[in-house]
Formats: structure tokens, sequence, C-alpha cells
């Protein structure tokens, strides 16, 4: 499998999919229950 | 002293503007002209004018940036960093930025002195250095999309991710 950061494209979808993930991570495990 | 905090926060903007818009520069500018100018002889003009200036600008930015970033967070700061205590968001931001300061200062201007000729480097050094240096900054470019996000939203704007 091709490095994502090896272009723009796949690096902006790699940013917005951690983006996603880390406000999961926020809401689930940080904040949980808020 | 109602003013400083806001003095602070408009440095964070400034620097924080230098900083990720000369990241998007080197990754949606010069990164492709650079591999268009190699094969007609003309990349010296940007490798000896205008990346050592880009570079002085970026990588002290990225200091500005996160000092006045630190300031701004005050007696919050460590509340951030162990995200906790309704920084949880904010500390993202603030994990992310320095992940990113750490990749400018230890991965990419290093290598990129190596790259430049400012510090003496064989060719196989040089084109491990391009390697290195093009993913750190790539990693950076991905990392600035999630770090401005949570420096948007993680403190003051928290009902966005319904908090």
């Amino acid at each position: 499998m091709k490095n994502p950061l090896e272009s723009v494209a796949g690096t902006i979808i790699s940013g917005l999919i951690l983006t996603f993930a880390l406000v999961l991570f926020l809401k689930n495990f940080l904040v949980a229950g808020v | 002293m109602e003013l400083m905090p806001g003095i602070v926060r408009w440095i964070h903007l400034l620097s924080g503007i230098t900083w990720v818009g000369l990241l998007y520069y080197f990754n949606l500018v010069q990164m492709a002209a650079l591999k268009d100018a190699a094969a007609d002889g003309t990349a010296a003009g940007i490798t000896k004018h205008v990346a050592p200036r880009a570079l002085f600008w970026f990588r002290w930015s990225a200091v500005v940036t996160w000092v006045a970033g630190a300031g701004l967070l005050g007696a919050g700061f460590t509340d951030a960093f162990l995200l906790r205590n309704g920084y949880e968001g904010i500390g993202i931001g603030a994990w992310l930025g320095t992940i990113m300061l750490f990749n400018v200062w230890v991965l990419i201007w290093p290598n990129q002195k190596k790259i430049l000729g400012l510090v003496p480097a064989d060719d196989a050094a040089k084109t491990s250095a391009r390697r290195v240096a093009m993913l750190a900054s790539r990693t950076n470019m991905m990392l600035s999309i999630p770090m401005l996000f949570f420096m948007a939203n993680g403190l003051t704007h928290r009902a966005v991710l319904g908090l």
C-alpha cells in the first residue's frame, strides 16, 4: 500500500480522518458522560 | 491587565498563520515547483534564494506560536497537557502543535540544512535527508488539520463537539 503522505490529497484525507478519530477519542474516553 | 490575553492571542494567531502558511506553501507549492525546476535546471533559484528565507520564518514563527500558546494556557497549561478539567479539547490541540514544533526543529530543519548545503553532506545523506524532511513536513500538514480544529473548538466553542 502506498504511503498516503506521498500525495497532497492523501495527506488531507489522513488529516480529516485523524480529526474525526480524535473527536471520538475526546468524547468517548476523555470526557465520557459529559 | 485584561489587555494582555488579547495581545498574546493576537501574537499566537499572527505567528501561527506565518508558521502554518509557510508549511502549506512548502507542501502545496514548493515541493512540486522544485521537482519541475530540477528538471529544467532552475532549482537553484528556489534552494538558494527562497527556501532559506522561508525556513527562517517557518522555524522561528513555530517557536513564537508555541510560546504564545503556552502563555495563553497560563494556569491551564498542566491541565491541557494532562487532558483534564475542561482542557481536554484544547489539550489535544496543544499536543498536536507541540509534536509539530518537535518535527520542525528535530526533523525538518536539520535535514533541510543538509539539502540546502548549509552543512556538509554527501549525495547519499542528501537523498536520505530529502525523504525524512518531506515526510516530516507532510506529517505536519496532516497534523495541522486536527490541530486547527481543536485550537478553534477545544476551549471556547466546545458546543461544536457536543460538550
